[in-house]
C-alpha cells in the first residue's frame, strides 16, 4: 500500500527536469547537496541572470510558458517541481 | 535628434538648474567648501562628513534604512550611526591595527557592512570592500594583492570563501565575524574574532585623527585585459567629488531618500552607495537582497524612494517585466532615475520616461575616476542612447587611436580627434579630486595610464557636434557584464588550472539584458574530449572558484585564433560569435 503523501512517479519526474535544468546553470556538488525544499537561488547562489537562464531553460525543455508573475513557485525544487506538474508536465 | 524635453517645471526644481552656468562657475575649491573639515583645521577625513558632522544639529535625521533579508526594516540616525563607528574605530586601535592598514569586507548588504566601512576610514585605515558574490580564488586574490589586515565578513563566507585559503594570506590577521558569536568559530581559533564580542569592548566616543586629505581611503580593485586586478588607491579628498558630482548629476540633497541598487563591493556602491548620500545627509536605503522584479516596484513605492540610481540590466529586466506592475504601485515619490555600468539603450529610456515617470539618466565613469564624470542632467534635455556631457569640474575629450586601439601617442603627446562623430578614446584632463591615485604596487601600470595630461579610460567613444558623449566600445578586451568589469585573464586563469583544458579564451558574448555574458572558449588537453559531463564540469570547477564573475557559458574549440607570437585573439572570437567581419587577419596564425 503507498501512503497518500508519497512522491509519485509524475513528481519525481518533475523533480528530475527541474534538476536538470539546474544543472544546466550551476552544477556540481552543491547542486548534488541541495534539498528539495531548499531556497534554490540561495543554496546554489545563483545571480539574477543565472535564475533567468534557468528558468529558459526549464521553459525551453518543458515547453511551459512560465510568466514572472511564477517566479516565487520556483523557489524551491519541490515547489518548481509541483509548478511543473500542475501545468501538465511530464 | 531624438530628444527627451524636460517640463520647465522639472528644470526648475533641479538642484542643478542650469548646466552652462555651472559649467563656468563651478570650482573645485567651491566644492571643497561644502565639506566641514575636522574640527581644528586637522584635515579632510571622510567618515566625519558623512557621519560626525551630521551627528550633532541633525543627530535624529535617518542615516540608514536597511531592509534585512527577512523583511524587517532598521532606521539608524546619524547620532546612532556616529556611535556605532565610533566604536568599531576604537575596537580597530584595541586590536593594534595601524594607520593605513588595510581593511577588507566580504560581507551582504547588512547594518554591519556600514559600520565596518564608516569606522575604518574613522580610523586612518583603507578601506577595501568586496563582493560578497565573489568565489575564493578573487577573495584570496584580492586579499593578498592588498595585503590585507584584517577581513570583516559572516561566519559561512568565511568557512566558504577564505577558511580553506587562509594559510596562503599571512597578512590577514584579524577576521571578524558577523552575527551571534554563539554561532561562529571561538574567539582567538584562527585568529577569528566575533564583531559583536569587539564592539561590546569597545569604548564610546572617538576622535579621529588627523587626516591629510591625500591619505589613502579606499582601495577598489578592477580588472585589466591582462594580469592580475589592479588596486587603485583613493584618497580622503575623493568624498569632495563624491559629494559635488551626487548634486550634479543625481539631483540628491538632504532631503532625499536614496536607493543605490550596487554593491559596495563595486566602486559605485562605495561612492554612491556609502559616501555621498551621507555626505549629503539623505536618508539611505539599504536592501540586502538581490533583484526581484516586484520586490523592487514594492521597495519603491513603499520606501518612497526620491532618486534611484541603478543598473542598465535590472532596467532592462524592470522593462520585460511589463508596465503593469508599475502602474499597480504608487510611485510618485519618484524624482530623478539614473542608470551606470554598461550603455543604456535609448529603448530604455524612454520606457522609463512612460513607466516610472520620469526618463532614465545614463552616466559614465569607472573606478579609476572614482565619481561621475559624464552625465545626463535632472535639469536638461535628455538625448536617449548618449552618455551625456562632463560634470562641472571634468574636461573630456575624444584622442585619437593607434594601431593598438589605444590612444595614439607621438613623440609622448597624443592627439584630439575634433571632427563630430569619429571614434577615438575617452579620455579626462587629470586635476580633478577623485581620480585614483596609485595602483597599489604597480607605478609603470599607473603611469601608463596618463599621456600630456589626460587620464586615458580605454573606453571608446565618439562626440557629437553639441558635445555629447556616445559610447562606442572598449578599446580593450575587459567585459561588462550586469554594470560589472570583468578582466578575461581571471576567468582564463581559472579555467586553465583544470586538468583538461590546454587553453582558455574570454569574452563578453552580447545579451539584450546583461549587456555582456562572459563566455568561454577551450581547448582540451590530449586524452579529453568534449561531452556534456566535462562541460558541466567545467562549469562547476569554474562557478566554485570565481562566484559571480564564471563564464555563463562555455564551448570547446579547437581551433582558438592566434597571433604569431602565439597570443589568443579574444578580438577575433568575438567578431566570430557576433558573425562579423574578421578584419585585418595578416598577424594571425589559426591552430
Amino acid at each position: 500500500m503507498i501512503p497518500a503523501d508519497a512522491p509519485t512517479a509524475r513528481d519525481e519526474a518533475a523533480r528530475a527536469l527541474v534538476r536538470a535544468g539546474l544543472a544546466r546553470i550551476a552544477p556540481g556538488p552543491d547542486l548534488d547537496a541541495l534539498e528539495d525544499t531548499a531556497d534554490l537561488r540561495d543554496a546554489l547562489e545563483l545571480d539574477s541572470l543565472d535564475f533567468l537562464a534557468f528558468v529558459e531553460q526549464l521553459s525551453r525543455t518543458t515547453g511551459v510558458r512560465i510568466e514572472e508573475d511564477d517566479y516565487p513557485r520556483l523557489r524551491t525544487v519541490a515547489s518548481a517541481a509541483a509548478f511543473l506538474t500542475a501545468a501538465g508536465v511530464p | 535628434m531624438e530628444l527627451i524635453e524636460k517640463p520647465e517645471a522639472v528644470r526648475r526644481r533641479a538642484r542643478m538648474p542650469d548646466y552652462a552656468r555651472a559649467r563656468r562657475t563651478f570650482t573645485w575649491a567651491g566644492a571643497r567648501a561644502q565639506m566641514s573639515g575636522l574640527p581644528g583645521g586637522r584635515g579632510l577625513n571622510i567618515a566625519h562628513e558623512a557621519v560626525d558632522r551630521h551627528a550633532t544639529g541633525r543627530g535624529d535625521a535617518v542615516a540608514l534604512r536597511v531592509l534585512s533579508r527577512d523583511g524587517a526594516v532598521d532606521e539608524v540616525t546619524y547620532a546612532e550611526l556616529r556611535r556605532r563607528t565610533d566604536r568599531f574605530a576604537n575596537a580597530l586601535r584595541a586590536l593594534g591595527v595601524a594607520r593605513g592598514e588595510r581593511v577588507f569586507t566580504l560581507l551582504p548588504r547588512t547594518l554591519d557592512l556600514y559600520v565596518v566601512a564608516l569606522g575604518t576610514l574613522k580610523a586612518g585605515c583603507v578601506l577595501s570592500p568586496l563582493f560578497s558574490a565573489f568565489g575564493p580564488e578573487p577573495v584570496a586574490q584580492r586579499l593578498r594583492l592588498g595585503e590585507g589586515r584584517v577581513l570583516a565578513t559572516t561566519p559561512r563566507l568565511y568557512e566558504r570563501r577564505v577558511r580553506p585559503q587562509r594559510a596562503d594570506l599571512p597578512d590577514l590577521r584579524h577576521v571578524l565575524l558577523t552575527g551571534d558569536p554563539a554561532e561562529g568559530p571561538d574567539d582567538g581559533e584562527e585568529g577569528c574574532s566575533a564583531l559583536q564580542h569587539l564592539l561590546d569592548a569597545a569604548e564610546d566616543g572617538f576622535t579621529i585623527p588627523p587626516t591629510d586629505p591625500e591619505d589613502p581611503a579606499l582601495l577598489h580593485f578592477t580588472s585589466g585585459t591582462t594580469g592580475r586586478p589592479k588596486g587603485a588607491v583613493h584618497v580622503h579628498e575623493a568624498a569632495v567629488a563624491h559629494h559635488a558630482t551626487a548634486t550634479a548629476a543625481l539631483d540628491l540633497g538632504p532631503d532625499d531618500v536614496f536607493w543605490c541598487t550596487a554593491d559596495p563591493g563595486w566602486v559605485t556602491g562605495t561612492s554612491y552607495g556609502i559616501v555621498a548620500p551621507l555626505t549629503h545627509g539623505a536618508t539611505l536605503l539599504v536592501d540586502e537582497r538581490d533583484f526581484d522584479a516586484e520586490r523592487w516596484y514594492d521597495v519603491l513605492a513603499e520606501q518612497r524612494v526620491t532618486v534611484w540610481y541603478t543598473a542598465p540590466t535590472a532596467l532592462r529586466m524592470l522593462a520585460r517585466h511589463g508596465a503593469e506592475a508599475a502602474h499597480r504601485r504608487d510611485l510618485s515619490a519618484l524624482r530623478h532615475v539614473a542608470s551606470v555600468g554598461e550603455p543604456l539603450n535609448a529603448e530604455v529610456v524612454r520606457w522609463s520616461a512612460e513607466v516610472l515617470g520620469t526618463p532614465v539618466h545614463d552616466n559614465w565613469w569607472q573606478t579609476e575616476t572614482g565619481a561621475i564624470m559624464i552625465s545626463n542632467f535632472a535639469g536638461e534635455d535628455i538625448r536617449p542612447g548618449s552618455m551625456g556631457r562632463p560634470l562641472p569640474g571634468i574636461e573630456a575629450t575624444v584622442l585619437e587611436r593607434g594601431p593598438d586601439g589605444r590612444a595614439l601617442r607621438t613623440g609622448g603627446g597624443v592627439r584630439e580627434v575634433t571632427t563630430p562623430g569619429v571614434d577615438g578614446e575617452l579620455a579626462l584632463r587629470v586635476g580633478w579630486p577623485s581620480l585614483f591615485r596609485g595602483y597599489l604596487h604597480e607605478d609603470e601600470r599607473y603611469r601608463a595610464s596618463f599621456a600630456d595630461g589626460w587620464y586615458l579610460t580605454g573606453d571608446v567613444v565618439r562626440r557629437d557636434a553639441d558635445g555629447w558623449y556616445w559610447f562606442a566600445g572598449r578599446a580593450d578586451d575587459v567585459i561588462k557584464t550586469a554594470g560589472h568589469l570583468v578582466g578575461p585573464f581571471e576567468v582564463e586563469s581559472v579555467l586553465m588550472a583544470h586538468p583538461a583544458v590546454a587553453e582558455a579564451a574570454v569574452i563578453g558574448k552580447p545579451d539584450p539584458v546583461a549587456g555582456e555574458l562572459v563566455k568561454a572558449f577551450v581547448t582540451l588537453r590530449p586524452g579529453w574530449w568534449p561531452s556534456d559531463a566535462l562541460h558541466d564540469e567545467l562549469i562547476a570547477f569554474a562557478r566554485r572558484r570565481l562566484g559571480s564573475v564564471a563564464p555563463k557559458e562555455l564551448v570547446v574549440d579547437p581551433h582558438l585564433p592566434h597571433t604569431r607570437s602565439g597570443k589568443i585573439l579574444r578580438r577575433l572570437l568575438k567578431a566570430r560569435e557576433l558573425g562579423l567581419p574578421e578584419g585585418d587577419l595578416s598577424t594571425v596564425e589559426t591552430s
